[in-house]
C-alpha cells in the first residue's frame, strides 16, 4: 500500500528581487514592489510531499521526525529570520523568487535525502513554496 | 471528471508498537506515542470520479456521498478513542497513513457499482500534514 504524504513547514524572510545587470527601470518594471530598495518580507510556507509504501512493522510511510529534522537542518535553518540575498549563499547572485526557492529547496533535500532518511527512503515527489496565500509554486519531482 | 466532498471528525489514538521498546516508539511516534493518547480534528476529502449524467447534470449525488461518508467513517469514528472503540485498530496501529487506507477499504466497496468510482482519499491529521491513498 503506497501512499502521498505532504507536510508543511513555515520560515519567515525578507527579500529583494533585483538583477544587477538590468537598468533601475527594467527592475522595476520586471519585479515591481519586490524591487523596492530596502527589501521586505514573507511568512513562507513549504509543502513537501513524499510517495512511498507503508511500512507494515511501524504503519509509516516516513519516519516524520527524521523528515522534520531534515527540512529543519537543511531548510528552515537556513532561511529563517534571515534576509536572503545577504545571509543565503545561494541567493547573493540569483534572485529569490520563490521558483528559485523551490529549486533550492530541492536541491538542499535532495543532496541529504537517503542520509537522513535511510535506504528505504520514500522519494521525494513534489515541493511547494507558498509565499503569501495568493501565491505559490508548485515543483513535481516526477514525470 | 472529478467531484470532493469534505467531512470532519474528531478522534483520539496511540500511535505505539507494543513489539518495541518505548525508546524506539518515541523515536518513530514522538509525541504521538504516548501511552494515555492524544486527540485531533481530522479533515476527510474524499474524491469521485465519473462521467456527468446528463439527466441530472451531476457525477454522484452529493448528498449520498455525504451519506456515505457518515455512515462508513464520520459515525463510527467521531468522538471515538480509535485503539479501543473502533476496530482493526485494536490491532492495526492507526498512523494517519493507515486510517486513510481502512476509510478507502471502508468507501471503496461502497462505489463498486457505480455510477462513480473512488479515486482519492485524502486525510490531514492537522493541518500541516495530510496522507493521500488512491488505493492499491
Amino acid at each position: 500500500m503506497t501512499v502521498r504524504i505532504t507536510r508543511n513547514y513555515r520560515f519567515v524572510a525578507s527579500h529583494r528581487l533585483h538583477l544587477d545587470h538590468l537598468s533601475e527601470e527594467d527592475n522595476q518594471n520586471l519585479f515591481g514592489k519586490c524591487n523596492n530598495p530596502y527589501g521586505h518580507g514573507h511568512n513562507y510556507v513549504v509543502s513537501i510531499t513524499i510517495h512511498g509504501p507503508i511500512d507494515e512493522r511501524t504503519g509509516l510511510a516516513v519516519a516524520v521526525a527524521d523528515l522534520d529534522a531534515l527540512v529543519q537542518r537543511e531548510v528552515i535553518d537556513r532561511y529563517d529570520h534571515r534576509y536572503l540575498n545577504f545571509d543565503v549563499a545561494e541567493f547573493a547572485s540569483v534572485p529569490s523568487t520563490t521558483e528559485n526557492i523551490a529549486f533550492a529547496i530541492r536541491d538542499h533535500l535532495q543532496a541529504n535525502w537517503r542520509t537522513a532518511l535511510g535506504p528505504n527512503a520514500p522519494r521525494l515527489v513534489d515541493i511547494k513554496v507558498q509565499e503569501t496565500k495568493r501565491n505559490s509554486v508548485a515543483l513535481s519531482l516526477i514525470s | 471528471m472529478l467531484i470532493t466532498r469534505r467531512v470532519e471528525f474528531s478522534s483520539s489514538h496511540i500511535c505505539r508498537n507494543p513489539l518495541l521498546s518505548d525508546e524506539e516508539n518515541q523515536r518513530l511516534y514522538g509525541p504521538a506515542a504516548n501511552a494515555n493518547g492524544h486527540g485531533h480534528n481530522y479533515v476527510l476529502e474524499v474524491t469521485l470520479a465519473g462521467e456527468v449524467d446528463p439527466a441530472t447534470g451531476m457525477i454522484y449525488d452529493l448528498k449520498d456521498l455525504k451519506d456515505v461518508m457518515m455512515e462508513e467513517v464520520v459515525d463510527p469514528m467521531d468522538h471515538r478513542h480509535l485503539n479501543y472503540e473502533v476496530p482493526p485498530f485494536d490491532k492495526v496501529i492507526p498512523t494517519t497513513e493507515n486510517l486513510a487506507v481502512e476509510i478507502w477499504n471502508r468507501l471503496d466497496k461502497r462505489f463498486e457499482h457505480g455510477p462513480a468510482r473512488l479515486h482519492t482519499v485524502r486525510l490531514f491529521e492537522t493541518e500541516d500534514t495530510c496522507v493521500e491513498y488512491q488505493g492499491a
